[in-house]
């Protein structure tokens, strides 16, 4: 038996575990709603590259509530044939999983009239190849079991090809419309699939070379997190955080071509 | 940059659309998510262990699903599922032994050996439970008292271990393996083909004879006293008003040889109430008495229909699988479903020990919907649960409010029945911890049984939801 199996506790009929995987927690916005999913006593399996912000999350996390509610995983997501093993790793040792999280992602900003494939073709692979992979093995099993939610965290970005950032807008549009897809096939099985779509997060990015300067209507990591485990729990399909996006891209969205190419955002 | 040409999902082992489902407990209060395999033959079962070692998985053996609490369930495992291997293998109705496969249920084994004058000399409450399933928890019926447990029918039995290994076992041959498999858990190896001992017998009737206790020390008494005079006897207790119960204590029929009603048919539960209603839908009725003026309604109704000492004859089937009477009663208990607390407690703790537990239930608001109350005597086996006393199993509904109350009250409960020297029953109680366990098995029964799993799992292959809880930092 391997060793996590021991540390994560068992579900008993009256003391019921909800379990979780989280695939890109060591991010703002995952941190955040990892410590937001403890809190609402989930057990966690918490996935990112490097254990060096993880591990120190979990022992944060498995202080405050005296028991081993996160478990850290050292993973690439774009370590796509890795993918299948490590899911029936961690599904073993959480003994379960009722939610699914993907929130990994990359961005890189280049300047308006940079064109550099190379960093696109990172942000297809973290943003959507990496949520792909991971989604071919939770999805069916999440059917098979007649059960389950899966959180994709995409962005508004996605609802819209804007003159700033090709690479990083198809790569979001994407894992939108393949979340769109795959909520269309699990929902007859009883599987709850959310978009999330962040407008602006006051995370790592914008100390980034070419990010913007001003955040523009900005909400904190834990705000989103708050969002997104609103959205968790009312079984939303697609959550704005913060919501004033909802009503700013209900405009973006309606802004004739002619017009949004003029336009230099 | 790094060309990832081709994506070579090669480690695909399982077609998770086919194996990978939500198994649920009998009490439809604990479900987990597993690859379930569906083995048919010894090297199947090989196979799944080989798999299970390449993939680092664990293995827990499921048969009916009939446990209350984990014992065949093994979040994010795999679970082999015994029931395709069915088959009565060999039926000797001149001396009365059976040969059958694991998932035989003894449903299959009582319709094959009634017609020729003979039952199965254990059977639960339910006839859904398997073979494979009924060996492993040891399973005792009304009649523990006199009879044992099923373990001391069995004249031989044949496993495969996860080394590939395959044995027979019997009183004599591998007995060390006999004693502890039976009663194991399926954590030593899984039984394949089980052989039995059935009983005679000179009719298809029973004869009941029900009479009221009053208090649970009537009821208490009654078990006692009676039990020698009687082959089957069971108490029901009403455990709101405390005390109130009735006792059903049955013996063989000798003077009706009308092999007519050693017939299937004669036998066979009707599936309609009063003629007209589907039983299946029957549970839908009761949902809204299962809470705790509902319960005391019925429980107070069904203590006055019995005050009248009476005696009546009926069905083998109808006396023994009192759970069957009413298909799928345990979704009557609603979303959370039910567990059961059973404790096994000497002759002279028993009355003391439960008055207080019931009271104390009463106390906190959390009665139990049904007690039911059984005489036992010890036997041999290694994770044994029963003793020279007597059984009380409590049915709790759960809910949401009600969890963790009810959590901390059966830890109390438990601290009680190891004070007054008791036991617990691995297919029953769902809250056990390892150290209750090992406070009474003791640390050599522990110990014996880690040294004899080592030998048959090296690996560690065979493992249960049930396993880790009450072995687990053990």
């Amino acid at each position: 038996m391997p060793d996590t199996q021991k540390m994560i506790p068992r579900a008993t009929p009256l003391t019921p575990i909800k379990k979780a995987i989280v695939v890109g927690a060591s991010g703002g916005i995952g941190t955040a709603l990892a410590r937001r999913l403890a809190q609402e006593e989930y057990v966690l399996a918490l996935l990112d590259r490097s254990e060096d912000i993880l591990n120190p999350l979990c022992d944060e996390i498995n202080q405050i509530y005296g028991e081993t509610r996160a478990v850290a995983y050292e993973h690439d997501a774009t370590d796509y044939d890795k993918v299948p093993d490590f899911f029936r790793k961690v599904v073993a040792d959480l003994g379960g999983i009722d939610l699914f999280v993907y929130v990994a992602g990359m961005i890189y900003f280049p300047t308006l009239d940079e064109f550099n494939f190379a960093e696109d073709y990172k942000m297809v692979e973290v943003n959507l190849l990496g949520a792909m992979a991971w989604m071919s093995q939770v999805a069916p099993a999440f059917q098979s079991m007649g059960s389950g939610q899966i959180v994709g965290v995409s962005s508004v970005a996605g609802d819209r090809g804007r003159v700033s950032n090709p690479g990083y807008n198809a790569s979001k549009a994407g894992f939108t419309c393949y979340l769109e897809a795959l909520r269309n096939r699990l929902t007859r099985h009883g599987v709850n699939v959310i978009t999330i779509k962040p407008g602006q997060v006051k995370t790592g990015v914008f100390d980034l070379p070419n990010a913007p300067e001003k955040p523009v209507l900005a909400v904190t990591a834990e705000q989103a997190a708050e969002g997104i485990w609103k959205a968790i729990k009312k079984r939303k399909q697609v959550a704005y955080v913060g919501g004033i996006w909802r009503w700013v891209m209900l405009v973006l969205t309606h802004i004739p071509s002619v017009i949004f190419r003029r336009l230099s955002f | 940059m790094n060309a990832r040409a081709t994506f070579n999902f090669k480690h695909e082992t399982f077609n998770m659309k086919n194996t990978f489902t939500t198994l649920e407990n009998f009490g439809h209060s604990q479900s987990a998510p597993s690859y379930r395999f569906t083995p048919t033959t010894a090297d199947e079962i090989y196979e799944s262990f080989r798999l299970a070692k390449k993939t680092d998985l664990t293995v827990t053996l499921r048969g009916a699903g009939r446990s209350y609490n984990d014992a065949s369930l093994n979040g994010g495992g795999i679970v082999l599922d015994i029931t395709g291997m069915n088959q009565i293998l060999e039926w000797d109705p001149g001396s009365g032994t059976v040969r059958c496969e694991a998932g035989v249920t003894l449903e299959q084994l009582w319709q094959k050996v009634l017609p020729d004058g003979w039952w199965p000399p254990v059977v639960s409450g339910t006839m859904a439970t398997t073979l494979g399933g009924c060996l492993g928890a040891n399973i005792h019926g009304k009649n523990n008292f006199r009879m044992g447990t099923i373990g001391e029918h069995v004249t031989e039995f044949t496993a495969v271990l996860p080394t590939g290994a395959e044995i027979t076992c019997s009183p004599k041959k591998n007995s060390d393996l006999f004693h502890s498999m039976i009663s194991g858990l399926g954590m030593l190896g899984v039984i394949t083909t089980v052989t039995l001992q059935m009983k005679k017998i000179d009719s298809g009737l029973i004869e009941v004879h029900a009479w009221p206790t009053r208090t649970l020390a009537e009821q208490l008494d009654s078990l006692l006293e009676g039990a020698p005079n009687y082959d089957y006897i069971v108490g029901w207790l009403d455990t709101i008003t405390i005390g109130h119960g009735q006792i059903h204590a049955a013996n063989y029929v000798h003077d009706d040889p009308d092999p007519a009603k050693m017939q299937v048919d004669f036998q066979t539960l009707p599936n309609r109430l009063f003629g007209v209603m589907p039983k299946e839908l029957l549970h839908y009725i009761m949902t809204p008495f299962f809470n705790n003026p509902g319960a005391w309604l019925i429980n107070t109704g069904k203590y006055t229909a019995s005050v009248r000492r009476h005696t009546f004859r009926q069905s083998h089937a109808a006396f023994h699988f009192l759970l069957d009477y009413i298909p799928k009663w345990e979704l009557s208990y609603g979303r959370n479903g039910l567990i059961q607390y059973q404790s096994f407690l000497p002759k002279e703790t028993a009355l003391q020990t439960w008055s207080e537990m019931l009271a104390t239930a009463k106390k906190r608001g959390l009665p139990s919907y049904l007690g039911v109350t059984k005489r036992h005597r010890p036997d041999d086996f290694l994770l044994s649960h029963a003793l020279d006393g007597l059984s009380l199993a409590l049915d709790f509904k759960v809910t949401d409010r009600n969890r963790a109350k009810l959590s901390k009250m059966l830890q109390e409960f438990d601290q009680m029945v190891l004070d007054a020297g008791g036991r617990f029953y691995f297919a029953k109680n769902s809250e056990t911890s390892a150290e209750t366990t090992r406070a009474f098995l003791g640390d050599e029964a522990v110990m014996r049984f880690k040294k004899l799993k080592k030998r048959t799992d090296p690996d560690g292959l065979l493992e249960s939801d049930l396993y880790r809880r009450i072995f687990g930092n053990s």
